[in-house]
Formats: C-alpha cells, sequence, structure tokens
C-alpha cells in the first residue's frame, strides 16, 4: 500500500495496518518500521521549514514499483509507504514504511532497500526555508552510494 | 505534441511547469530534446545543463539515448531528495 498525501499519519494505526490480516495473510511477526521526521538544522543554518514538491503520478509508479522489488527479492508481505509532500514544520513526519516478514532479516533488509530506493529514485525534491531565505536540497552522495549498493548486491 | 514538463529549481529557473511541443522527426531522442529547448535563451541553456540534470520519459527515468514519440511525456528534473 503506497500514499502520497499532505495530512499526518499516524504510526500506531500504521503498525496495525502492518500486522492486519488482509495485509499479512500469512501473519508475519517480525515488523520493521522506518519513520523520517523534518530535521531543524542542515549545513549550520536553522531551518524554520520545509516544503515538498512531487511529480503526481510518476511518484506514485515509482513507489510501486520499488515496492514489488522489495516483494521479489524478499519473502515479505506488502509494504505500507506514506510519504507527505506540502509544506512541513521542523519535527514533522515525512515518511513511513513498514515492513512484515518471517524473520527479521529479511524485514530489516527490505525496509533498508526501500528507503534507499526511494530516496534516489522517487520524484520528491525538498526545498528548506532558513533564515538566509529559501533553498534546494541538494542530493546527497552517499544516499546514491546506499542504493547502488543494493543494485551491485543483486541476489 | 510532446507534452515537457519540468520540476523544481528546472521548474523555477525557466519560470514555467509545463509546455506543449509540436514533434518533430528531428527529436530522435532525449539529448536532442533537451538541445532543442536549451537553445531559446540563457535562461534555459542553464536550467537544462546536463550536469545532474535528470529525465523521465512517460513517467520513467531514462537515459539520454532514449527514443522519443509523439505523444510521449518528458519530465525534467534535478536529483531527487525525498525521503
Amino acid at each position: 500500500m503506497i500514499s502520497v498525501q499532505t495530512q499526518d499519519f499516524d504510526i500506531g494505526a500504521l503498525y496495525q495496518q502492518v500486522t492486519a490480516s488482509d495485509n499479512n495473510p500469512l501473519g508475519y511477526g517480525a515488523i520493521v518500521t522506518f519513520v523520517g521526521k523534518v530535521r531543524d538544522f542542515n549545513l549550520e543554518q536553522n531551518v524554520s521549514g520545509l516544503s515538498l514538491e512531487h511529480y503526481p503520478g510518476m511518484t506514485e509508479k515509482t513507489l510501486l514499483n520499488i515496492s514489488q522489488q522489495a516483494k521479489n527479492r524478499w519473502l515479505i508481505a506488502d509494504p505500507i509507504i506514506i510519504h507527505r509532500v506540502g509544506d512541513l514544520q521542523p519535527g514533522d513526519q515525512i515518511v513511513y514504511i513498514g515492513v512484515a516478514s518471517a524473520h527479521r532479516k529479511a524485514a530489516f533488509e527490505a525496509c533498508e532497500f526501500l528507503i534507499d530506493y526511494l530516496k534516489t529514485q522517487a520524484p520528491f525534491w525538498k526545498k528548506e526555508q532558513t533564515e538566509a531565505g529559501y533553498q534546494w536540497i541538494d542530493a546527497r552522495e552517499s544516499d546514491q552510494q546506499a542504493a547502488t549498493k543494493w543494485a551491485n548486491n543483486d541476489e | 505534441m510532446l507534452s515537457i514538463v519540468f520540476f523544481a529549481q528546472t521548474r523555477e529557473i525557466i519560470g514555467q511547469g509545463e509546455l506543449s511541443l509540436p514533434f518533430e522527426q528531428a527529436f530522435s531522442n532525449l539529448e536532442n530534446i533537451r538541445t532543442h529547448l536549451a537553445q531559446q535563451s540563457d535562461k534555459w541553456d542553464l536550467a537544462l545543463t546536463r550536469d545532474k540534470l535528470l529525465v523521465a520519459v512517460n513517467q520513467e527515468m531514462s537515459p539520454w539515448d532514449t527514443p522519443v514519440n509523439d505523444g510521449d511525456e518528458i519530465a525534467f528534473f534535478p536529483p531527487v531528495t525525498g525521503g
């Protein structure tokens, strides 16, 4: 299940959804979740707000595609991926990933794979409001390297 | 007709988010479209500098030598920064 939305999400409700029988019919008991939040500092300038732009349509397609890749690679239930867009404040939740598997190793790996691929392939762009004005955030080489590692390590 | 869309810094530098471009046979691949648009002015040239620019055809990220067909949706944007 994927969702691109402006509204906040409830981690408790999403946890119930990850473990619910319609999403997790085999009752997998190893659950790994990841939550990303807005930081209030970046490159030494205080961040007072964040604006997230996306490419409607392509974003959803990309998230479904990386979900499918994770399901092909590990024995997991359908992952839950939520990503917010629009204006956010420091401390706000941005992204949620929930994965259920029979064993913890697959659940941890699939969750990490999903966030690494999301960060380098899903068309979202962050713009920060700082004391110096608005600035677009630069993509980080370390994120690209993390995603490349999975591609090179295709089992 | 080609539908061209821009996002993030690319959109801001150009000053518009989308345009329609009549299809020409000379547009054999994505790189041809990029150079055609970049020739319009310094602003377009700056926005569409190939260094770090990404491109998607019909909502799928694609290499620059990908062929272009009439009716395609082509998107130009900087490296993505979600998550």
